[in-house]
């Protein structure tokens, strides 16, 4: 089976945002980058996928930056066989769609018989480019899966809708978005780390596409007013439930 | 050049989601100055449809049909591109659900449309429109416009009113779409054990953290949630603690919230949950470390043993239903 696995670099999740100076982007001074944990968990189910069915190939493919290759390799090390990279040092002013079309491109020439993404990715927080990049290669899409199955040209998803799960079975090829709880990432052992720096990479530039949106603004959230400690222990809960009820009105 | 709202149901049901993106499409096409058109999918909703006369439309235009029973990503897309290219929508609006989360971006892709996902605020400036949504779960905001293309958004529940129904019931007129073959089916729904309302619509949530020190104690949260309606959730903490399921989780790498009252109990409040639950109304903290980040984002807090607080608070709201029972 033929497996492809898209990954973003992404800021990891203990960053503190700041505006850079253009007023629509993150100022990258002193960030730490990550591959989007998402995005692991898709790149582990494949990992699992390639290690039950023999002969399979995973690929993993990345829009990013050229130091987006570092994240291509810490999957590389944690067992996938190969990596694109569809080079952009903008990537990260490119809206859904233009990533969408990109990925779908690079997805199209390897011909995989399933895409993985991760459920979204944690900066920009879309959810929207699995779905999309299945709608414009016309497969079947599952989001938000987490079990997957393999049958006879078949996938299986568990997937989480309001108050119950669902389970949808698609014909490959198909896309899946993964879901937190699909499994448990694997760390890169010391001899995947060693191999992983004799897998190929291909650097390629991502095909120039115009953004459906701008970004005109870029800026921290309101500032909550300071709130109170209505006192200590038991003692305060009669206070805070009329707090509660007739200065909040939120019971 | 028009507005149209595509609205959720599901078993025939519409949603409180739907009905906010409803009204929210009704002021959108008022202040562009644009046609409103008012879309479902599904089977049987002839009638409920016409609820939604209460909430802004006039007409709803249905697509019907067995095939659009159970929702299928392909399917639905389909259709709902072909309804937004009757009617010349330039703008197309969805609520974030599951649903809409999985649907947008289809939808889009066909039309050759921008996808502005989650968004929080809607405003028209120079005459088009501009969104607000977060990035970052939350740690900042964006404000996006359209580059030229048609915008699929999707409009995160909980956040935009729906008010109460006022209008009259609204005409329903069917609309034809050609079947599209699908290669997906939906073979089984399991219902969460006694879960109905989902984190991401609820408007009360009572959160514990790891202060709740073992899956044993959130009985306490479980039963205050029983009395003043609320949905439990859990810190990341607790559930990589293996105490809650992954879907209980609130923060960064879980479910992003904003319902009106957000009760986090033992709950330090790493920058990853804050972000995810800083939009909620109103927030109380219930901690015995003052010092705890959580209280700078509180409205209201209470500095102490969350197992004699939170039975107290159970105790407190059972006692005054009983005393408004009585009265």
């Amino acid at each position: 089976m033929k497996l492809v696995a898209c990954v973003k670099r992404v800021p990891a999740t203990d960053t503190r945002v700041r505006v850079a100076a253009d007023g629509v982007s993150l100022d990258p001074q002193g960030v730490e980058w990550i591959v989007s944990p998402y995005d692991e968990f898709a790149v582990e189910e494949a990992i699992r996928i390639r290690e039950k069915l023999a002969g399979s190939e995973l690929v993993v493919v990345s829009l990013g930056p050229a130091e987006a290759a570092k994240e291509i390799r810490t999957c590389l090390a944690m067992g996938a066989d190969r990596g694109v990279l569809l080079e952009d040092r903008a990537a990260y002013a490119r809206d859904v769609s233009s990533v969408a079309e990109a990925l779908a491109g690079a997805i199209r020439e390897i011909g995989p018989d399933l895409a993985l993404f991760g459920r979204q990715s944690v900066d920009s927080d879309s959810a929207g480019v699995g779905p999309f990049v299945a709608a414009l290669l016309g497969w079947p899409v599952l989001t938000f899966v987490r079990k997957l199955e393999l049958g006879d040209g078949l996938v299986r998803g568990h997937r989480e809708i309001e108050g119950a799960t669902e389970v949808v079975e698609a014909r490959l090829p198909a896309v899946v978005t993964a879901e937190k709880g699909l499994n448990e990432p694997r760390y890169p052992s010391l001899k995947g780390i060693m191999a992983a720096k004799k897998k190929p990479v291909d650097i390629r530039p991502a095909p120039p596409l115009a953004p459906r949106t701008r970004v005109v603004a870029l800026e921290l959230p309101p500032v909550r007013p300071p709130g109170k400690v209505v006192g200590k222990g038991k003692e305060a809960v009669p206070e805070l439930l009329r707090l509660l009820r007739e200065e909040a009105k939120a019971l | 050049m028009s507005v149209l709202v595509l609205a959720e149901q599901r078993q025939g049901q519409f949603r409180r989601a739907a009905f906010e993106t409803v009204r929210e499409g009704a002021r959108l096409a008022g202040q562009l100055g644009a046609p409103l058109h008012v879309a479902a999918l599904g089977s049987g909703i002839e009638k409920s449809a016409a609820a939604l006369g209460g909430y802004g439309a006039t007409k709803v235009l249905v697509v019907e049909g067995d095939a659009y029973t159970a929702y299928l990503g392909e399917a639905w897309a389909a259709a709902a591109a072909e309804v937004a290219k009757r009617v010349s929508a330039r703008t197309l609006l969805l609520a974030a659900t599951s649903l809409g989360k999985d649907l947008a971006p289809q939808v889009a892709a066909r039309l050759g449309a921008g996808l502005v996902a989650d968004c929080v605020a809607l405003a028209v400036t120079d005459g088009e429109i501009e969104a607000t949504r977060p990035v970052f779960a939350g740690k900042a905001r964006v404000r996006v416009r359209s580059a030229g293309a048609p915008l699929v958004l999707t409009l995160r529940p909980n956040v935009f009113p729906a008010g109460n129904p006022t209008g009259p019931p609204a005409a329903v007129e069917r609309v034809e779409v050609p079947p599209c073959p699908a290669r997906s089916r939906v073979v089984g729904v399991e219902t969460a054990a006694g879960r109905t309302v989902d984190l991401t619509e609820a408007s009360i949530i009572v959160s514990g953290g790891r202060g709740m020190g073992g899956p044993e104690n959130y009985r306490i949260l479980e039963e205050l949630a029983r009395e003043i309606g609320a949905v439990v959730g859990a810190s990341r903490a607790s559930v990589d603690a293996g105490w809650r399921p992954h879907s209980d989780q609130v923060g960064q790498t879980g479910k992003t919230v904003s319902p009106n009252l957000y009760l986090a109990v033992g709950i330090s409040g790493a920058i990853q949950h804050l972000a995810g639950m800083r939009t909620s109304k109103v927030i109380v903290a219930i901690n015995k470390d003052p010092e705890a980040p959580i209280f700078k984002v509180a409205d209201y807090g209470i500095v102490g043993d969350l197992f004699e607080v939170v039975p107290a608070l159970t105790e407190a709201v059972r006692k005054r239903k009983a005393a408004e029972g009585a009265a």
